[in-house]
């Protein structure tokens, strides 16, 4: 168990490297970012003292290994806009991104557990249909038009929920049906396909042997074995709609980290950018060693020798 | 199980309804991408003011010449559709082609060579899927600026994914099989095993992938269209329509109604098409 953990946590640092150097990369792209920071208006002497604040005089290796350094230590930097920390505005927003996302995880798991084991229950049958059928809508719709239509009907016409903003839990409700949305159709047939495989498992012949209720068999044994890929996808959803919920954050206005994103990137606030990157990657990351580590505990033939 | 689940299931197949409402659909978009300059019965970018905001043929106040009547600038709304089939078709189509190539290649000799190599390309795998992709598209298209060619690779780049895991793991199966080991004792080169043996077996489960990854990136570029950092305007793309008629939006719903259902449409084909297609060659496309 020890030897998988550390093997585990290896392949995480130097995923988690290798995207700081793709986030380093990708925001030198543009070029000369002292003349995009100091503005339209600047001459060559603000450009120069622009470049020299910042410190992209340097070489761009000593840039990166600056930035490596001190992310390491949790200093992501200052943002050239907001003139505060990075690691602050991040930190600011993150609850509302990761609401929004436990919303639409928690509304998916409601929905596709339900119909995943009503479909496995009469495979094969209209209802096993009907059930692929809405995976397959889900799977079909934009995002971001879902939260537009969502806006019209029940924010305008209906009135019975906020258009935008984040005063309060009404605001969640919308961006986390259309979150959840983007993970219903994968959760919903992998239920089934864990259900339909448990079920024709031996352990459930021999339950049913012993006359025990169909709701047993069911809940109690089949859905607890099915459960465990069914947990560990959840768990990479979820880190899935954290770096997905930047759409769906700039069509309801909730200032979480993919507005504050979209944001940076119109205004080439780099560090911003690079820095929300890597925090996304590596809590992405974080969440698929968890899966990992939940179908280890679940499952003890994956621990290897 | 499964064998009996087949024979004792559904129509499957082209014996399905769904499959040819799926071939039904991506034909119809086909055409209209192909053909868009000749079926178009007006010209999508002229503007005309004094005939804004007109409405579609179902409802009051509509002009027979406009089908499904103009947008805030008075464009005709079905020759902008049209035109935006062609653009998500094409995104669509040649993002697939560049990302196929780079998974199929990755997937392809990490399955068949193993050792080292397959371990690179397993770690790639994992760092692209740990990589947030609209948010790494939006910054590059916003850093470089918006262009068709730019947003194409930027997608390819980032959409490989599926295709490597799927090409992997499929010639791992493949290997060890007997027709390969034939292919060995015959002689033949590394080169000609891979392209002439285990590329043809694996070719059925890829293409099912391909249509997933066409329906993922006419999804995506909408998204990014539509967050004004896709494809560059006036360029009618079905997400960018959708952005410039938001403000519109409560007064006349139809404006993002239209491309929208379109959009879904379109997507929805495409998978009903490549779920028909997984059940005729019996191809696997989970990780």
């Amino acid at each position: 168990m020890l030897q998988f953990l550390v093997r585990r946590l290896i392949v995480a640092i130097l995923v988690a490297a290798t995207v700081m150097t793709l986030a380093f990369i990708l925001t030198r792209l543009s070029g000369d970012l002292a003349i995009s920071i100091a503005g339209p208006n600047a001459t060559q002497a603000d450009v120069e003292a622009v470049r020299k604040a910042y410190g992209l005089d340097r070489p761009l290796t000593v840039q990166f290994f600056d930035w490596v350094g001190r992310a390491a230590t949790g200093d992501l930097g200052e943002s050239y806009f907001f003139k505060a920390k990075v690691s602050t505005l991040i930190g600011e927003r993150m609850p509302i991104t990761i609401t929004l996302g436990l919303t639409g995880l928690v509304l998916a798991l409601l929905v596709s557990l339900p119909l995943g084991i009503l479909a496995a229950v009469r495979e094969n049958t209209t209802l096993d249909r009907v059930v692929q059928m809405v995976a397959l809508l889900g799977q079909a719709m934009p995002s971001f038009w879902l939260g537009l239509i969502l806006m019209i009907t029940f924010g305008l016409q209906l009135g019975w929920l906020p258009i935008s903003g984040t005063g309060s839990w009404q605001h969640y409700v919308m961006p986390g049906i259309v979150l959840a949305f983007s993970a219903i159709p994968a959760l919903t047939r992998l239920t089934r396909a864990g259900m339909i495989q448990a079920m024709g498992s031996d352990y459930i012949r021999t339950a049913r042997a012993k006359g025990l209720s169909r709701a047993s068999i069911l809940l109690k044994h089949a859905l607890r074995n099915a459960a465990i890929p069914v947990v560990a996808i959840a768990a990479v959803q979820l880190g899935f709609m954290l770096g997905g919920s930047i759409v769906i954050e700039q069509v309801f206005a909730l200032h979480g980290v993919g507005f504050l994103a979209w944001e940076s990137i119109g205004k080439n606030d780099f560090p911003v950018v690079q820095a929300v990157v890597l925090v996304l990657a590596v809590i992405y990351v974080a969440l698929t060693m968890v899966a990992d580590l939940m179908n280890a505990v679940l499952d003890p033939r994956l621990r290897g020798p | 199980m499964s064998v009996m689940s087949v024979t004792a299931g559904p129509k499957r197949g082209w014996k399905s309804v769904s499959t040819w409402i799926g071939a039904l659909i991506v034909g119809i978009a086909m055409i209209c991408a192909i053909f868009a300059p000749l079926l178009v019965p007006h010209d999508p970018f002229t503007q005309d003011l004094s005939k804004r905001l007109l409405p579609p043929f179902w409802m009051a106040g509509t002009n027979p010449d406009y089908l499904l009547g103009t947008d805030q600038l008075g464009r005709d709304y079905l020759s902008r559709l049209i035109w935006g089939c062609r653009i998500s078709m094409l995104i669509g189509v040649t993002v697939t082609v560049v990302s196929a190539l780079i998974g199929i290649t990755m997937g392809v000799l990490g399955g068949f060579l193993g050792g080292r190599v397959d371990d690179a390309v397993l770690f790639a795998i994992t760092t692209r899927l740990s990589i947030p992709v609209v948010l790494v598209a939006l910054a590059i298209v916003g850093l470089l600026g918006s262009s068709m060619h730019l947003l194409v690779l930027t997608l390819g780049l980032l959409l490989w994914d599926r295709f490597a895991v799927v090409a992997r793991a499929t010639t791992m199966q493949v290997r060890n099989l007997d027709f390969v080991a034939a292919a060995w004792c015959a002689g033949c080169s590394r080169f000609r095993i891979l392209w002439g043996e285990v590329l043809p077996n694996i070719a059925s489960h890829l293409v099912v992938v391909a249509t997933l990854e066409i329906a993922l990136a006419i999804l995506l570029e909408a998204a990014l269209s539509f967050l004004g950092l896709g494809v560059p305007p006036p360029l009618p793309s079905w997400g960018l329509m959708i952005a410039e008629a938001k403000d519109y939006m409560f007064f006349s719903p139809w404006v993002i109604v239209i491309p929208g259902v379109a959009l879904f449409v379109l997507v929805l084909g495409i998978n009903l098409l490549g779920d028909g297609l997984r059940d005729l060659f019996g191809a696997r496309t989970d990780p």
